[in-house]
């Protein structure tokens, strides 16, 4: 009986499932790219200088680039 | 009823799980054994895939977990750099797989495809050997336990660690050692697009048709839409495959093609110009959208080759070995023995690596445990590139293979001159056939077109076209040749980028005004000096009759194998003074390996006296040569400057030998001290400090 269950627990949301599939993919995808690099910015700030005002995307995209690139980034 | 299943599938699950590693085990042995037992017959490249996959499996799953448990002794419960430091910018906790892909996209650039095309010469399985063995019990190795004593001390560079933990001297040479490489590399990276490039509208016009597709990204990342990077990176792509179309059309028109269709030294100096422009660029108009649109072709391009390998399974016609390992192989000379250890250098054990995974990868980790599954992983993977550049310069016919990748110099300038000659070593090729492959693959001749990328793409593209449909082999190829020039020319830039930051670093000391790296006159200068020297390797490879990949491949594979030697020496001796001396071994041997391998092939390099290996007898064959007269006239200037060639070539072959064995002998010093109690440079880990993250 339980087996059972378990097979339609997992059959009865397949649509909710998939989305949720999707939308963690997705995710993955931004993080791994730098996608969401001014979300994840805006959120540190909030949490960490809530007092003072954040850059707007061209600044900080300005700013990172400029940052990132001070180093060895690149291999044979 | 859920008791009743749950009983009966534990143990079941317990077999299974019991049953598990010897069956990989079994597998991998029977696929090892397959490659290296058949003779005669050519074998599908799917035992090659198994074999590897099994491999990689296997060291994973005991080896890494032997060193992460014993040696490493990796403590979950300790704060990583990332959780201590968080500031949002470098130091960030970042998710294991993502780190991964960072680190990943890092460590893989065009050593681990060139390499084994070249070393394709011996035969399949010299260098399918040396590529697993290497990675799992070598490159892996000091990938993981450099990013661990990164952690351990606050993410620190490389170059620290030397200087924290083998002093002064140690230090020195191991940031001379990283300068030195890198001219080096971007040398012969570049000869590598030159040689693809040559006589080649159609090539020529797609690599160029990158750098303004790139500015365009620019443009459109920082100003348009900032910081869309999945956004610009499609956009990127896009622009890529009409510029590698768009090639195609100019390469049939008569008049378009012309401006197109250069020599070697003419694209020589075109390169140097473009590397030195692009270093005194902003980085966000060229490097970094280059970056971007290089990183995603990358991965793209590895996985579909991954895919068409496992749907295509193409039989290997390269047979086991060939004669050439007795060093007379027409792609770069030397035998077997040292050579195919330097010849593979990437995808077996990379010193380069050891820069990144003290760089930014371990300001991410937010477990320390993760070490082993990026550090040991990341390279599994990388080897496993290696594994797919192998297979694809093997799966052509022999005789194609070393048509396309032997110099001019050696197999004779005309078509029936050099088919003639490889045929004669038992690799039957006809001037048809080579005519016929390169009408395929839209280029006007294939002969001699050294350095691995155009075997490569002919490899590839036969591949691609087989396994995904159409006959495109003309655009799969050019595809290939922009892949490849894509990110080399990012590792161009970005490597005269890293060297102009070294070199203002030490002329820093000298004059405090050139340290300061924002201040253009010294960037000016110092790029200037940078892209000179790597300038120099490059224009005199394109000149020399031998191809210049013949030596300065082997030049590359010892700087990047001695830099190993470095990472290794920095890691044995952590490991000693961390009290577990008993398992330093784990980077000793390895480390013993590459001085025997570097001593042994440095020192062919220099006094052999075979003319295509010894730097120096070469020099002297041509020295004799010019005085007893057979070489006279105009012929007599160029003949010096090869002669000086060879004998910079020696000297930086001798400056690479003493820089090792520099750092081996500090190492030991100071190894030795440690164990009997004399007073030696002190251990620096940070102090164990809680973690508070929950994973």
């Amino acid at each position: 009986m339980s087996a059972r269950s378990w097979w339609t627990e997992r059959a009865a949301l397949p649509l909710e499932r998939l989305k949720h599939g999707l939308q963690t993919s997705w995710r993955a995808v931004r993080e791994l790219t730098g996608d969401d690099a001014y979300e994840r910015y805006l959120a540190h700030h909030a949490a960490c200088h809530g007092g003072e005002l954040p850059l707007d995307r061209a600044a900080w995209f300005k700013r990172e680039q400029k940052r990132k690139w001070d180093g060895v980034r690149r291999c044979c | 009823m859920l008791m009743t299943t749950n009983s009966l599938s534990a143990p079941l699950v317990r077999l299974l799980g019991f049953l598990l590693w010897p069956a990989v085990a079994l597998l991998g042995a029977a696929a090892l054994g397959g490659i290296a037992l058949n003779r005669g017959e050519s074998i599908n490249s799917l035992w090659l895939i198994v074999a590897a996959l099994c491999v990689y499996a296997l060291g994973y799953r005991f080896y890494s977990a032997f060193v992460a448990a014993k040696v490493l002794m990796l403590d979950a419960t300790r704060a990583t750099p990332a959780e201590r430091l968080a500031d949002g910018r470098d130091f960030i906790p970042t998710h294991r797989w993502i780190v991964f892909g960072h680190h990943f996209a890092a460590i893989a650039g065009p050593g681990p495809l060139v390499g084994p095309t070249l070393a394709a010469q011996f035969g399949y399985l010299p260098g399918t050997l040396w590529i697993l063995l290497g990675a799992v019990l070598g490159g892996c190795v000091q990938d993981f336990v450099i990013l661990f004593c990164s952690i351990r001390r606050n993410g620190r560079s490389l170059g620290q660690m030397a200087r924290d933990e083998l002093g002064m001297i140690g230090g020195a040479a191991a940031l001379m050692g990283v300068l030195a490489i890198m001219i080096i590399l971007i040398a012969v990276l570049g000869l590598v697009v030159v040689n693809a490039m040559r006589h080649s509208p159609w090539a020529t016009s797609t690599v160029a048709a990158t750098i303004p597709i790139a500015m365009l990204i620019g443009l459109y990342m920082r100003n348009l839409r900032p910081g869309r990077v999945i956004e610009g990176s499609l956009l990127g792509f896009a622009l890529l495959v009409l510029a590698v179309v768009g090639g195609g059309w100019i390469d049939e028109n008569a008049a378009l093609r012309t401006w197109f269709d250069y020599d070697g030294p003419p694209l020589a100096l075109l390169v140097i110009g473009y590397g030195f422009v692009a270093a005194v660029l902003p980085v966000w108009l060229l490097l970094a959208p280059r970056d971007y649109l290089s990183t995603f072709m990358k991965i793209g391009t590895i996985v579909a080759l991954a895919l068409a390998i496992v749907v295509l399974r193409p039989e290997i016609r390269m047979p086991a070995l060939t004669q050439f390992i007795d060093g007379s192989g027409p792609v770069f000379g030397g035998k077997i023995f040292p050579f195919v250890f330097i010849t593979i250098a990437c995808g077996a054990i990379s010193g380069f690596h050891a820069l990144i995974a003290s760089g930014t990868t371990p300001k991410l980790l937010s477990n320390e445990q993760d070490c082993r599954f990026i550090g040991y992983g990341a390279m599994a993977m990388e080897s496993f590139v290696a594994i797919m550049a192998m297979i694809a310069a093997c799966v052509l016919e022999p005789g194609l293979y070393f048509a396309i990748n032997s110099p001019a110099g050696l197999v004779g300038a005309e078509p029936a001159q050099a088919v003639a000659t490889i045929s004669s070593w038992g690799f039957p090729v006809t001037a048809d056939q080579m005519a016929e492959l390169a009408r395929q693959m839209g280029e006007t001749s294939l002969f001699a077109r050294t350095g691995g990328a155009p075997s490569l793409a002919v490899g590839m593209a036969s591949i691609f076209a087989s396994a995904f449909g159409g006959n495109l082999l003309a655009l799969w190829y050019h595809f290939a040749i922009m892949f490849e020039a894509l990110f080399i020319l990012t590792t161009v830039d970005a490597g005269t980028r890293v060297a102009r930051f070294m070199l203002q670093d030490l002329l820093g000391n000298v004059v405090p005004a050139l340290g300061r790296t924002s201040w253009y006159p010294s960037v000016i200068l110092c790029s200037a000096l940078v892209v000179l020297g790597w300038g120099y390797f490059l224009y005199n490879g394109t000149i020399d009759p031998l191809g210049g990949i013949n030596s300065l491949w082997p030049l590359f594979g010892i700087a990047n194998q001695m830099l190993a030697a470095i990472a290794l020496c920095v890691a044995t001796t952590i490991i000693v003074k961390s009290g577990r001396a008993h398992h330093a071994w784990v980077t000793a041997a390895p480390l013993a390996w590459l001085v025997i391998i570097t001593t042994a092939a440095a020192w062919e390099k220099l006094f052999s006296p075979e003319l295509r290996v010894g730097f120096l007898a070469h020099a002297n064959d041509l020295a004799a040569q010019i005085a007893n007269g057979s070489i006279a006239g105009a012929a007599v200037s160029q003949t010096e400057r090869l002669i000086f060639n060879d004998q910079l070539d020696a000297a930086l072959t001798a400056f690479f030998l003493l820089v090792s064995w520099i750092v081996v002998i500090e190492t030991v010093r100071v190894c030795l001290a440690y164990l009997q109690g004399r007073s030696c440079p002190t251990f620096t880990e940070t102090p164990y400090e809680r973690a508070q993250l929950v994973d």
